[in-house]
């Protein structure tokens, strides 16, 4: 029995491109003993033994079967962000081990980026800034148009925490709303936002001037958008992702906005993160592409640390988890 | 393309001025096109232009059959030239064309002596033609100047009004689409959109760093100074991100329409931009609001604060912005309309990594363009025809 010690949490690193943020880690060490990934390999004898959770930050450390095997006495291990197409639940609870993730505490940031793409692609600001500041603008011309958000028809592939925020939010521009989803929502939640449920896909891309894609990434939306579904939708329309990359058929995309089969796109997620350099959809005129920032606001990054160690203190002490990830 | 949304329909009968019975209705019915229900947003639009000051309720008359008349019988209407840089669109001549006889400067100057007689209207494109002492003097019969947008600072109220000449904006439709842009602009710099699109495109990314952050705009504070028309539906969108919403006006609201926002008014614009997370400018240009926010304003707001303008670049000290941008004074801003536009190529403000400038396309929409285009010509014809104006602007 380890009485009161303070637990033993491993992270991957502190500072640098990946790690745990630095004012983070001085908040959290107050209430873990945090072990780095390089001083576990250095001691793994004795701090096998002791860890007992894992504050997975931005998916490091990797978490395999080797790991799980050193790591006897692990409890939980929490995720930051919402995603969990990373984690191998299967294999985890396997091995007793709890699941975390930060669902809720992103969904505000992430719908409130999933409207910034949207105006910015529709009113093309990405390029305006360009001709605003480029040496070789001598004048601005008349003709250089982009189309209203505001009374357009959006279509919201995933209705869950965020879905259901973006609609809140695009109900203030006068949009039409448009939903798909597994499950129907109530008659409140519908008639709250004004949005009207298309069963099938198909009626919603149809409908839509824009896609908007909040889904999670599971077997089943792995490439819901591909060649048909996009020849699906209007060719003036634009296809918003702030799900996952992978829910998109990436080459079926590239064709479709060469081939003017859809006017746009705008992801803040693509597969892989970043793409490779000669990725053609880093040249095409009608993308607009952001490093996947649909949380990236000090405060939320903030909320999902404080949101993780909670759960890691109740899963370590034997108390029902917030935001426990059941397979 | 348009898109099923109201798109006003002008049904107009270009008849002479002084023929009393004359009957001509703005109206905004939604296109129902593929089973589309009505939208919305057209019941509002007929609200509000009754309810604009001047229309006295707004009365519609019923239209009568339209008589086609033949191009020389129709109101001469001026404009700087069709299509090029500066031109009027050609489907917004097009749409002048079903009710005037269109001059262009190259021929009114090319035939002064026929053409000046004719012409009763200027309809003012992006700021052209520009109207001086010397081209009213030469347009005896000019009745009315329509100006596409809302903002007149471009134009000599008094001189004009000296003339005897009407002067009409549009206010009604410009008013979403600037909003939409104020809103896309906040959302862009909080989450630093167009840095980000660099990131991701440039040869030199390797990876996507996970300590690279921008700040909310869910709950923050909006201070929006200046709430008419554009400013109020900038508050009704904020609001559905759950934001605090200040407001600094000339006139305060009413309760009801402050309580259907949830704005806070802030007699003193100090309060306004001490509390203030982004700062957005919506006021009119005028002597009063030239230069309204300088070194102090800008040292009053939050150093975590961005400032936003889609109002006139005369509005704010272009210098003390430079200055407040480089110091950190404020952390950034956004801003659609500077002084003058294009900026010269070696301005300072375009060397700040903490600003976005887009180029004056608060209206710049296929939608918005013509609505504003219609909009001025219903406001032309009324005065053309003896009728209520929907949209007069007088000089102070």
């Amino acid at each position: 029995m380890e009485g009161q010690e303070i637990p033993y949490v491993l992270i991957d690193c502190v500072g640098g491109k990946h790690g745990v943020y630095e004012d983070h880690a001085e908040l959290l060490k107050k209430h873990f003993h945090l072990i780095t990934m390089k001083e576990y390999l250095e001691n793994k004898e004795f701090l096998g033994k002791k860890i007992r959770a894992i504050y997975l930050w931005y998916h490091k450390p990797v978490i395999n079967e080797e790991l799980l095997q050193s790591l006897p006495n692990l409890k939980i291990v929490a995720s930051s962000g919402v995603g969990i197409d990373h984690l191998d639940l299967n294999l985890l609870s396997s091995y007793g081990v709890k699941v975390s993730n930060t669902p809720f505490v992103v969904s505000s940031d992430t719908a409130d980026l999933g409207m910034a793409l949207m105006l910015a692609s529709s009113r093309r600001l990405v390029e305006g800034h360009q001709i605003a500041v480029s040496p070789d603008t001598e004048y601005f011309p008349a003709d250089w148009l982009g189309t209203e958000v505001s009374g357009a028809t959006l279509g919201i592939v995933g209705m869950g925490t965020i879905g259901y925020k973006v609609a809140q939010r695009a109900k203030a521009f006068e949009m039409k709303i448009l939903y798909h989803n597994r499950n129907r929502r109530n008659e409140e939640e519908e008639s709250a936002v004004g949005a009207t449920y298309c069963k099938r896909i198909d009626d919603l891309l149809q409908q839509s001037d824009f896609v908007l894609l909040s889904v999670t990434l599971t077997p089943q939306t792995h490439k819901l958008i591909g060649k048909r579904e996009l020849k699906l939708m209007k060719p003036t329309a634009t296809l918003i992702n702030v799900s996952r990359g992978l829910v998109v058929d990436q080459d079926a995309l590239v064709e479709a906005l060469q081939t003017n089969i859809i006017k746009a796109a705008a992801l803040d997620v693509t597969y892989p993160e970043p793409l490779p350099r000669d990725h053609p959809l880093l040249k095409l005129k009608n993308v607009i592409i952001t490093p996947h920032i649909g949380s990236a606001t000090k405060k939320t990054r903030r909320l999902m640390m404080e949101n993780m160690m909670e759960s890691i203190q109740a899963g370590l002490t034997g108390l029902p988890i917030p935001n426990e990830v059941f397979l | 393309m348009f898109r099923s949304k109201a798109v006003s329909l002008l049904k107009e009968i270009p008849l002479m001025s002084g023929q009393s019975n004359l009957a001509y209705k703005f109206i905004h019915p939604a296109i129902a096109s593929h089973g589309h229900r009505c939208h919305r947003r057209s019941v509002d639009y007929r609200h509000r232009y009754k309810a604009c000051p001047g229309s006295v309720g707004g009365q519609t008359i019923s239209a009568s059959p339209t008589k086609v008349m033949a191009e020389e019988e129709l109101p001469g209407v001026l404009i700087l030239a069709i299509g090029g840089t500066h031109g009027v669109l050609e489907n917004l001549a097009s749409l002048l064309k079903k009710h005037f006889h269109l001059v262009t400067m190259k021929e009114f100057l090319e035939n002064k002596k026929e053409m000046s007689k004719k012409i009763q209207s200027i309809f003012v494109f992006e700021g052209r033609p520009t109207i001086d002492r010397e081209l009213l003097e030469s347009l005896p019969n000019l009745k009315v100047i329509g100006n596409s947008g809302v903002g007149v600072d471009h134009l000599d109220l008094k001189i004009i009004s000296n003339f005897g000449v009407k002067v009409t904006n549009t206010p009604h439709a410009v008013a979403d689409s600037t909003a939409d842009l104020g809103m896309a602009l906040m959302l862009a710099s909080a989450r630093r959109l167009v840095e980000g699109c660099h990131i991701a495109v440039s040869p030199d990314t390797k990876y996507f760093a996970v300590d690279w952050l921008g700040v909310e705009v869910t709950r923050a504070t909006l201070g929006i100074i200046g709430m008419g028309n554009i400013g109020y539906k900038v508050a009704e969108r904020a609001r559905a991100f759950n934001m605090r919403i200040l407001y600094h006006n000339r006139h305060q609201r009413r309760k009801e329409e402050e309580e259907a926002v949830g704005a806070h008014y802030c007699e003193k614009i100090e309060d306004l931009l001490q509390q203030s997370d982004f700062v957005m400018l919506v006021v009119n240009l005028t002597p009063e609001t030239h230069k309204l926010i300088g070194k102090k304003e800008l040292g009053l707001m939050k150093p975590t604060a961005t400032l936003i303008n889609i109002s006139r670049g005369g509005v704010i000290d272009q210098d003390a912005l430079v200055e407040a941008l480089q110091n950190k004074v404020i952390r950034a801003a956004a801003l659609d309309v500077t002084y003058p536009e294009p900026l010269p190529r070696d301005h300072p403000l375009l060397k700040l990594s903490n600003i976005i400038i887009t180029p004056h396309i608060g209206t710049a929409t296929v939608q918005a363009i013509h609505m504003m285009a219609e909009e001025a010509i219903a406001n032309m014809l009324a005065v053309l025809n003896g009728k209520l104006i929907p949209s007069e602007v007088f000089p102070k």
